[in-house]
């Protein structure tokens, strides 16, 4: 008896052992085949091509400088709109709402979370653009910023379910000592809970940003995929044209093999470069801020 | 690359066309299998060809994907579909790729179809030279005044670079059939992963112009009367306009076979250029061949 548990327990490691490994093999493996079809374009493509500012694949001109910073600037609308309302809700759930209204908030919340992408895209070419159009009187509806607001409503699913579980795991002791010394309940908030769960609401900033930044087909639909380099200022309310949306728009087309078909890849390897950059950021700010804390602690 | 394979299935409208006649018995192992892949252009027209010939030979099956002529192109080199539907001609590069895997590409000429401009009802520009559509797409003219209309931004629709329509539009239209141009498109063109992103857009938009296939523009949107050059007649695309070459911005529509045709799949093709199936393609507002 006491030996089959012992293999069964052998077993039951090795497998959650091999699950934990297995992410690291896969990353490893996306790497490794985006770099070997990717990394060819560096030969194909000259350096001057490759950091133009023309993107036109049927003329051979592949300058990804307009498609890295539509990308850019699609993420940092997108933050700049789930960031304080992902936060914001975050706080209103886990710590002002009333029992009753959290039962109906938090799974609203995530039912936004699990709405295809395409039928937001779908919503934001109907009703979204036009009224924007309208409303903010530019030449079209079809821009970044129509972009950044769908994008922002992807994104704030992510980070208000992953925020409140931060707020919720600061003990109660700490608000109950903060009330104590007088402080009100937005003090409590502001100085006491957020800053105990910043790890936390940092985490799930840097998940939104991942999801902002990797999100296809709503993006392909609503920003009008013209190629022009956004590093003006009014390039948010402009037509832009992001990483995703051009491999998306062309990987059926390109035939195996080409320069165009590597290029793909080369984007692909770039937008994988920037998530890992992210995530580095992120996690280093995040372990920075956990020793930080422990020290104090102790 | 599971979201690349959603949005092919939506962007570029894919449907399978289902056998009509399931009432065939599940033990005919002599069904014959015909892929046909490419053109969004063409892709309802061979639908409607699938559908109709498969009611009247129930021993044929016709599978019919849309994507664009590129992918069309691609999954032929590829040797994955039997008919690559195509809205422009192959490239000489693409014959290169396609023999180096064996492939010989046959053109077939299934029908014609006429590129409309189409603007917003609420636009009174109606008249446009080839000279002023090659300017406005190529971001010379950027305000609609410049061509006698409202004093409004123009703001330039175009289909995806994979699509035979975009090439052919750069070709006759921003180039105006000058090989040696080098003309491109501005870069704030805005491009549409389909035919009917344009359309709603357009519908939506009063400054915007776009470009569509005849058969794709619905009745409440403006089509532009197009002259070949400056003093020249304006023409508005219809069936009458296209055959008598009035109409300038017109085309072949092709497919693509790997060697000539043989066995059901030349049945097919025959039948394509028949009487029957040329009625279709009148009815869907494209040009019958003869």
């Amino acid at each position: 008896m006491e030996k089959s548990l012992n293999w069964r327990e052998f077993i039951i490691t090795r497998l959650i052992q091999t699950s934990g490994y297995s992410a690291i093999v896969f990353v490893a493996l996306i790497f490794f085949f985006l770099i070997r079809e990717g990394a060819p374009t560096l030969g194909e493509v000259d350096l001057a091509n490759l950091f133009s500012v023309r993107w036109y694949p049927i003329e051979d001109m592949f300058g990804i400088l307009p498609l890295i910073t539509g990308s850019l600037v699609v993420t940092i609308g997108a933050m700049l709109i789930a960031f304080p309302l992902g936060i914001g809700t975050a706080v209103y759930i886990s710590e002002i709402a009333p029992r009753w209204m959290r039962e109906i908030l938090k799974p609203l919340v995530e039912l936004l979370g699990g709405l295809p992408s395409v039928v937001l895209g779908f919503l934001g070419i109907l009703l979204v653009s036009p009224f924007l159009r309208v409303f903010l009187d530019l030449p079209t509806g079809l821009t970044a910023f129509t972009g950044s607001l769908l994008l922002g409503g992807i994104a704030v699913p992510t980070i208000v379910s992953v925020a409140e579980d931060a707020l919720d795991a600061v003990p109660r002791s700490y608000r109950e000592g903060a009330w104590a010394l007088g402080a009100t309940r937005w003090q409590t908030i502001w100085r006491v809970t957020l800053p105990a769960a910043k790890s936390g609401a940092l985490t799930a900033v840097m998940l939104g940003i991942g999801r902002a930044i990797g999100e296809t087909m709503t993006v392909m639909m609503v920003t009008g995929n013209a190629p022009v380099l956004a590093i003006k200022l009014g390039s948010l309310f402009a037509p832009v044209r992001t990483m995703t949306a051009t491999i998306a728009a062309e990987m059926g087309e390109v035939a195996n093999g080409s320069v165009h078909y590597h290029m793909l890849f080369f984007i692909g390897m770039t937008l994988f470069l920037i998530s890992l950059a992210v995530n580095i950021v992120a996690s280093s700010v995040v372990f920075r801020a956990k020793k930080r804390a422990e020290r104090i602690l102790s | 690359m599971k979201r690349v394979v959603v949005l092919f299935l939506l962007s570029s409208f894919i449907v399978t066309s289902c056998s009509s006649s399931s009432s065939q018995s599940p033990a005919n192992t002599s069904t014959k299998y015909i892929e046909n892949k490419g053109s969004d252009t063409i892709v309802n027209l061979a639908l409607a060809w699938a559908e109709t010939y498969q009611a009247e030979r129930s021993d044929v099956r016709i599978s019919v994907t849309g994507g664009g002529t590129g992918t069309g192109i691609a999954a032929l080199i590829n040797n994955t579909v039997d008919i690559a539907s195509a809205s422009r001609r192959i490239k000489t590069e693409e014959i290169e790729a396609a023999q180096a895997n064996g492939v010989n590409p046959v053109e077939h000429v299934i029908a014609r179809d006429a590129i409309a401009v189409i603007v917003n009802p609420d636009n009174p520009v109606s008249e446009l030279t080839l000279q002023q559509l090659s300017d406005i797409y190529s971001g010379k003219i950027n305000n609609w005044k410049e061509v006698g209309g409202e004093d409004r931004p123009i703001v330039r629709l175009s289909r995806e670079t994979n699509s035979g329509t975009h090439v052919y539009f750069l070709e006759t239209v921003l180039r105006l059939g000058n090989s040696d141009d080098k003309t491109l498109f501005s870069t704030d063109t805005l491009l549409l992963p389909s035919s009917e992103g344009i359309i709603i857009e357009v519908r939506q938009n009063p400054n915007a112009i776009g470009y569509d296939g005849l058969g794709y523009v619905p009745d409440d949107l403006k089509m532009i009367a197009i002259a070949e050059e400056t003093g020249g007649a304006y023409v508005l695309p219809s069936i009458p306009t296209v055959n008598d070459k009035s109409y300038p911005i017109a085309r072949d529509l092709y497919m693509y076979t790997d060697g000539e045709p043989t066995g059901f799949v030349k049945d097919y093709l025959d039948w394509i250029l028949g009487a029957e199936a040329q009625e279709i393609v009148a009815e869907l507002g494209f040009v019958p061949v003869h």
